[in-house]
């Protein structure tokens, strides 16, 4: 697997405040790489040092075997990204708009060449419209065309679901696949959600206060067979003590609000079934990755308001 | 270079903003001259300080030549304030709507970037000038004829009347308007520099319009430790060098010699001030912006 992208103990200070911590990954060619952490981990940070919006204050990124830190354009010739909000120039149209972002950033601009990346995002029936017009969905639409525009090898997508319809968050989610199956573009994508990440990406990192917390393939990480199952049932007393009398009796606690039961993703059914086929009377199942609970517990030690008891 | 200037310039074009000068120059020089067409009796209180001293053929003073002087004494003060209004907003309106950390992921240097945005700045002022000496000048011309123009300037005490031959007028306005538009590239890189520090437009503008105020203020205190030690030091003391051009030498028998200045050496110098005022500007703006992280 080619490496396309490597950083190594990347740091940025703020005064004080340290945002990001010797920061190390390596993302390869052909990844949709998934950037996890929650609000304020340092994810948009990292993404903006990789895009020379931030300067570093310490270490390296390798871009194609050259670090770009101190090179103007080397990476940025190849990227196309789009941080946080698609902010265009409201008072020009999705035309004009593609049009300029596509000839700063190099490349020679037709006619053809701007109504053809319009058609790909659906705004070409729109194209003459300003900017100022157009949903949350659609800008987000033409900030993907104007990323796209210079067929960049390297695409950086930062929260690209915030703000948008469910409709708006599956399609971002087929366009990211279809990057990277169809036309295979390196995508670096971030999320606060686990489970946006894991639809999407075949390799992940998640950082937590600027800190590597792990990094690996997907399919490593979320392995089916470390999943904590969720159940709760009309009697949870009765359905804790039928979990004591088989396999899973090691590996089942109770809580106050439910069961957990640690097993193999593929078990669930049959957990389902045992219940229900002694009367126990379901009322949910969430199975969740033991990564989640973790990725999760993070976040309750930051609550910042206490939880809300009746 | 080139098209990133076209792209720039067609951003400029397209903000409504852009026109407020336009139109704020055009709706003063017409409302003064419509008044002078209607009503030249207006010229007896120009001349009450100067009428008891002189004798002016009133005739001949209102042509468009002297509307024009008068349009310029009125207008160059208040035009850094719409310069400003296109300059303050290059960086900072751009972080302000969001586009700024978009054209920052572009392959092209920042130094390239606020390069153009002050050379398109730049085009604006001229455009600006050109736009009132259009106005001012050659509309007046149309209106009001030619004839020679006489400049009244209070010198020290006393009050004094040049007479410039008209055919020797009109590369005195073009100097003045290239004067001016040296003057006014001062106020694009004050503003253009404040721009850096800003996530909106109004800041910027505002305090590139306090500082042209509070300059301006310390400029004219006749206070000789003032005069002395601060007032070189203030490009708002050579805002109004232009007035140089038109500064007539006057020989030995008190007439006017035809293409002379009555102290080129001061003009020059006050260009050169105003130059350096521009490069410490603008390498101030290219220096910072830079190392500016883009947080918006």
């Amino acid at each position: 697997m080619n490496v396309m992208l490597q950083v190594n103990d990347l740091s940025k200070n703020f005064n004080d405040f340290q945002a990001v911590k010797n920061l190390s990954f390596t993302v390869n060619q052909g990844d949709v790489y998934g950037f996890l952490g929650q609000n304020g981990a340092g994810k948009s940070t990292t993404l903006r040092m990789l895009l020379k919006l931030i300067k570093p204050t310490s270490g390296e990124i390798i871009f194609s075997g050259t670090n770009i830190i101190g090179d103007d354009n080397a990476m940025l010739k190849q990227t196309g990204a789009i941080i946080e909000r698609p902010d265009v120039y409201k008072y020009l149209s999705a035309y004009d708009n593609l049009y300029i972002f596509a000839k700063m950033s190099g490349i020679k601009t037709t006619r053809k060449l701007i109504m053809d990346q319009l058609e790909m995002v659906g705004l070409a029936d729109r194209f003459d419209s300003k900017a100022k017009t157009y949903s949350q969905g659609m800008k987000q639409r033409l900030g993907i065309a104007i990323a796209l525009v210079h067929s960049p090898k390297l695409i950086i997508l930062d929260e690209p679901t915030n703000g948008l319809d469910p409709q708006g968050i599956a399609d971002m989610r087929n366009l990211i696949l279809r990057l990277s199956r169809e036309m295979g573009k390196t995508v670096i994508v971030s999320s606060h959600l686990l489970s946006e990440i894991e639809l999407v990406a075949n390799r992940m990192i998640i950082i937590h206060k600027g800190e590597k917390i792990v990094e690996g393939d997907v399919a490593t990480l979320l392995d089916p067979a470390d999943t904590v199952v969720e159940i709760n049932t009309t009697d949870n007393e009765t359905a804790f003590l039928q979990l004591q009398q088989t396999q899973w009796k090691e590996r089942t606690t109770k809580t106050t609000k439910n069961i957990r039961v640690r097993t193999n993703k593929n078990d669930v059914p049959q957990i389902i079934n045992m219940l229900s086929g002694v009367g126990i009377n379901l009322l949910a199942v969430q199975p969740r990755h033991s990564l989640e609970d973790y990725f999760l517990s993070l976040t309750n030690n930051d609550t910042h308001v206490e939880p809300f008891t009746n | 270079m080139w098209s990133l200037l076209q792209i720039e310039l067609y951003k400029i074009s397209k903000r409504p903003r852009t026109y407020i000068a336009f139109i704020a120059i055009a709706g003063i020089v017409l409302i003064i001259q419509a008044a002078f067409k209607a009503d030249p009796g207006y010229l007896n209180i120009l001349l009450q300080n100067v009428g008891d001293t002189f004798e002016v053929d009133k005739g001949k003073v209102i042509n468009g030549y002297f509307m024009c002087y008068m349009i310029l004494n009125t207008l160059l003060i208040q035009v850094p304030i719409l310069v400003a209004l296109v300059a303050g907003d290059a960086i900072s309106g751009e972080a302000n709507m969001g586009t700024l950390r978009l054209l920052l992921t572009k392959p092209i240097s920042r130094a390239k970037i606020i390069g153009v945005k002050f050379f398109a700045s730049i085009i604006y002022t001229v455009a600006l000038l050109v736009f009132m000496a259009i106005l001012a000048l050659f509309l007046s011309m149309a209106i009001f004829g030619t004839n020679d123009l006489l400049v009244f300037r209070a010198k020290d005490t006393e009050s004094q009347i040049l007479q410039i031959m008209q055919d020797d007028v009109m590369w005195r306005y073009l100097a003045a308007f290239a004067y001016a538009a040296v003057a006014l590239t001062v106020i694009a890189a004050l503003a253009l520099f404040l721009s850096v520090f800003a996530e909106n437009s109004i800041g910027p503008i505002v305090a590139t319009v306090c500082i042209v105020i509070v300059c301006t203020i310390i400029s004219n205190l006749n206070i000789p430790i003032i005069d002395k030690n601060v007032r070189p030091w203030l490009f708002t003391s050579y805002l109004v060098g232009w007035k140089g051009f038109f500064y007539i030498a006057i020989d030995a028998d008190n007439v006017p010699i035809k293409g002379s200045m009555e102290n080129w050496p001061a003009i020059r110098n006050s260009l050169l001030i105003l130059l350096a005022h521009i490069g410490v500007l603008f390498g101030g703006a290219v220096w910072f912006f830079k190392r500016k992280d883009i947080l918006t």
